[in-house]
C-alpha cells in the first residue's frame, strides 16, 4: 500500500465505521467477560460458602457455576466470530474493493 | 477488590505449581513400575502413524512458508484442536486431575483461570496478529521497527522462553515415561529428541501441526471415555456420585468449597499474571496464528480452542472427581502409607485402569507421552523460527538470503536444537526444575507480551522503546528469578529465607517495569528514525484492521 492509499482508506468513513464497531463490540465483550469471572470469583472470595450451597441432592451452587462460567466464555468468543465474519468481513471487503485491493 | 485478585490468583498459581510439580517434584518419589507392553504397543503405533504423516508433510514442505506456517494452509477447526493441544499438555491433564483429586473443587477454580484468558486474546489480539505477521511474533514487532534490534531482541525472548520450557518439558517426559514404560531415563529422553527431531526436521509446521491434532482427539476421547465410564458407574446419577465423593474424601464436604491456599498474596499475585499474559507471549501458541489462510480462520480457531480446552476442563473435573471414588478407595492404587502409587499426579492414569484395565491405561499412558512429544515439537519448531528467519536471514543477512539456504538453516537449527534440548534434559535430570515452567510463562509475559501489544496499538511505540522494555522485561524476569528462593535456596543452597527477592514470580514487577521501560524511552526517543517509526503506523494500523496486504495462503 502507498501512502496515498493508505490516507484514503484513513479518512474513509466505511474504514472509521469499521474499526470503531469493532472496538466498542470487543472492548463490550472484554468488559463482559471480565464481569463475568471476576464476579465469579469474588463469590469465591467473599461468599465461599455460597459455593458449597446445595440445590438439589448433592449438588451445589458452584458447580454449574463453573460451568456457566466455562461456557460463557465459550458463547461470548462465538459471538465475537459470528459478527466479525459476517458483519465486519463484509465491512472489509467493502473497503478492500473501493480501495482496488481486493484479496 | 485485592482479596478478589488474590484468590483468583491464588488459584491460579495453585496451577502453576502443579504445572511445575508434573515438571519435576513428585515423579522423583515414584518408583520405576514394570515395562508397561499395552502401552508400548499403542505409543508404538501412535509414532509408526505420525512417522507416515511426517513423510508425508515432507513432500509438501518446499518453502520456508511450508516449514514454518504449514503454507498457511491449516482450516481454523484443525488449528482450533492444535492449539487446544499445544494448552492441553500433560501437565495440565494429569496436573489438574490431581489437584482436583487432592483439593476438589480449587481445581476448577483454576481451569476457570486458565480458561478466560483466551476470549480476551481473541478480542483485543487475534486479528491484528494475524494480518501483520508472517512467520514469527517478531515479525509483527518489527513491522514498522528496525529488523536488526528488534529481530535480535525477539529472538533471544523467544530462545529463552523455549529453553526453559523445554528443558522442564524434557526433564518431565523422561521422568514421566519412566514411570509410566519402565523405561530408564536417559532412553526416555533421547526417544523423544530422537523423535521430534524427525518430525520437525522433514515435517515442518504440517507435521507438527497433524501430529498435534492427532494427540488432541487421542487425549479427547480417552478423557471421554475416562468420564463416561465413571459416571456410568453410579448409572449417570450425579448427585450419588458427588455423595459418594464427598463421603469418601478425607475433607469431606470441603472439597465442594473453595479453600484458598494463599502462602503469601504478592507472590499468588505474580505467578497469576505470568500466567494469563505469559500464555499471550509464547513464542510457540503465538506461531499458530500464522498456520491458518486469514484472520477469518485465525478467529474460527481461538473459536474451536476455546471450545475445545473448556469441554477439557469439564472432562478433568469429572475425572478428578471420579479418581477420589474409584482410586482413593482401592487399596490396589495405594501403598503401604495410603499414598497413591507412582506420585501425586498419577489419579487420571490410575483411574484409567480402575474403570477400562491394562488396555485403558496403556492406551492413556501413550497419550500421555504422544502429549509431551507434540509440545515439545511446536517448542523446537518455535526456537528454530527465531534462530533461521529472525536472526540468520534477517539480523545477519539483511533478509538477502535464498528460501532454500534459509529452509536448511532452519533445519540444521532443529537439529542442533533437538540435541541440545536432549543433553539438558540429561543434565537437569536430577535436578529440581520446578521453577522452569514459571520462569517460561515469566519471561514470555515480561519481555514478548508488552512489546508484542505495545507495536499493535501504540503509535507512540519506537525501536529502541521497544529494544529497551523488552530486555528490561527479559533480564528482569531472570534476574529476579535466580534471586528468588527457586534458585537461590534450592539450587544454589543457600540458606531458606536468606534470597534476596523472596516471591516464587518476578511478573508482579517485571511486566510494568517493561511496560513502563517501553513508554518511556519511546517518549524520549527524539531521532529521525522514531519520527519515520511512528508515522508508519498509519499504513501498519490499516493494515491491522483491514488485512490488506497481509499474508495469504501458499498457492500449492
Amino acid at each position: 500500500m502507498d501512502d496515498a492509499t493508505v490516507a484514503r482508506i484513513q479518512s474513509s468513513p466505511a474504514f472509521n465505521e469499521l474499526v470503531d464497531k469493532r472496538k466498542s463490540f470487543a472492548w463490550t465483550l472484554t468488559i463482559l467477560m471480565l464481569l463475568i469471572y471476576f464476579g465469579f470469583i469474588a463469590l469465591v472470595a467473599f461468599a465461599p460458602s455460597a459455593i458449597g450451597v446445595n440445590i438439589g441432592g448433592s449438588i451445589t451452587l458452584g458447580l454449574p457455576l463453573g460451568v456457566a462460567v466455562i461456557l460463557s466464555a465459550i458463547l461470548l468468543t462465538g459471538i465475537y466470530v459470528w459478527r466479525a465474519n459476517g458483519q465486519f468481513d463484509e465491512m472489509t471487503r467493502g473497503i478492500a474493493a473501493s480501495n482496488g485491493a481486493g484479496k | 477488590m485485592s482479596r478478589i485478585a488474590t484468590t483468583s490468583l491464588a488459584a491460579a498459581s495453585l496451577a502453576l505449581m502443579t504445572a511445575q510439580a508434573l515438571a519435576a517434584g513428585p515423579l522423583e518419589a515414584g518408583t520405576q513400575q514394570a515395562t508397561n507392553w499395552t502401552a508400548i504397543a499403542m505409543f508404538v503405533g501412535f509414532v509408526a502413524v505420525t512417522l507416515g504423516i511426517t513423510y508425508w508433510a515432507a513432500q509438501k514442505t518446499k518453502s520456508t512458508k511450508d516449514f514454518y506456517a504449514a503454507g498457511g494452509g491449516i482450516t481454523g477447526l484443525q488449528n482450533g484442536v492444535a492449539i487446544a493441544g499445544d494448552y492441553m499438555s500433560a501437565a495440565s491433564f494429569l496436573g489438574i486431575s490431581a489437584l482436583v483429586y487432592s483439593t476438589g473443587y480449587d481445581g476448577l477454580i483454576y481451569s476457570i483461570g486458565f480458561l478466560v484468558g483466551w476470549p480476551i486474546i481473541m478480542f483485543l489480539m487475534a486479528e491484528p496478529l494475524r494480518n501483520l505477521g508472517k512467520f514469527t511474533f517478531a515479525d509483527v514487532v518489527s513491522y514498522r521497527l528496525q529488523a536488526t534490534p528488534i529481530r535480535a531482541m525477539a529472538a533471544t525472548g523467544t530462545l529463552v522462553t523455549v529453553a526453559f520450557y523445554l528443558i522442564a518439558q524434557m526433564v518431565g517426559a523422561g521422568q514421566l515415561i519412566e514411570l509410566l514404560f519402565g523405561l530408564p531415563y536417559p532412553y526416555a529422553v533421547v526417544i523423544v529428541g530422537v523423535l521430534m527431531i524427525l518430525y520437525v526436521t522433514f515435517g515442518g509446521m504440517i507435521a507438527t501441526t497433524w501430529v498435534q491434532i492427532i494427540k488432541a482427539c487421542l487425549l479427547l476421547v480417552g478423557a471421554t471415555m475416562i468420564a463416561v465410564m465413571v459416571l456410568a458407574q453410579f448409572g449417570f446419577d450425579i448427585n450419588a456420585f458427588l455423595a459418594k465423593a464427598v463421603e469418601v474424601h478425607p475433607k469431606h464436604g470441603a472439597i465442594m468449597l473453595p479453600g484458598a491456599q494463599v502462602a503469601n498474596p504478592i507472590s499468588a499475585i505474580s505467578l497469576g499474571m505470568a500466567l494469563m499474559f505469559g500464555t499471550a507471549g509464547l513464542p510457540h501458541i503465538l506461531m499458530r496464528f500464522f498456520t491458518v489462510k486469514d484472520a477469518k480462520e485465525a478467529r474460527k480457531s481461538v473459536f474451536w480452542a476455546t471450545t475445545f480446552i473448556g469441554y477439557f476442563y469439564i472432562l478433568t473435573f469429572i475425572i478428578g472427581f471420579g479418581a477420589i471414588v474409584l482410586v482413593s478407595t482401592n487399596p490396589a492404587y495405594l501403598d503401604a502409607k495410603g499414598a497413591l502409587l507412582g506420585g501425586g499426579n498419577m489419579p487420571a492414569i490410575h483411574l484409567a485402569h480402575a474403570v477400562g484395565g491394562d488396555v485403558m491405561k496403556g492406551f492413556i499412558s501413550a497419550v500421555a507421552f504422544a502429549t509431551i512429544l507434540a509440545v515439545v515439537s511446536g517448542l523446537t519448531l518455535s526456537g528454530a523460527s527465531a534462530v533461521s528467519h529472525d536472526l540468520y536471514a534477517s539480523v545477519f543477512r539483511h533478509g538477502r538470503v535464498a528460501e532454500g539456504a534459509e529452509l536448511r538453516a532452519s533445519r540444521i537449527t532443529t537439529i542442533v536444537l533437538g540435541i541440545v534440548a536432549m543433553a539438558l534434559g540429561i543434565l537437569f535430570e536430577k535436578v529440581n526444575v520446578a521453577f522452569m515452567v514459571g520462569l517460561a510463562f515469566a519471561i514470555a509475559a515480561s519481555a514478548n507480551f508488552p512489546v508484542l501489544l505495545l507495536s499493535m496499538l501504540w503509535r507512540g511505540l519506537t525501536t529502541w522503546g521497544a529494544f529497551c522494555g523488552g530486555f528490561v522485561g527479559l533480564i528482569g524476569a531472570v534476574g529476579l528469578t535466580i534471586f528468588s528462593p527457586g534458585i537461590w535456596v534450592a539450587i544454589l543452597g543457600h540458606p531458606a529465607g536468606s534470597a534476596p527477592f523472596p516471591y516464587t514470580s518476578p511478573a508482579i514487577f517485571t511486566i510494568p517495569a517493561a511496560f513502563l521501560t517501553c513508554y518511556v524511552v519511546s517518549l524520549l526517543d527524539s531521532s529521525r528514525s522514531a519520527a519515520a517509526e511512528r508515522q508508519a503506523f498509519d499504513a501498519q494500523y490499516v493494515r491491522s484492521q483491514t488485512g490488506i496486504g497481509a499474508e495469504g495462503a501458499a498457492a500449492h
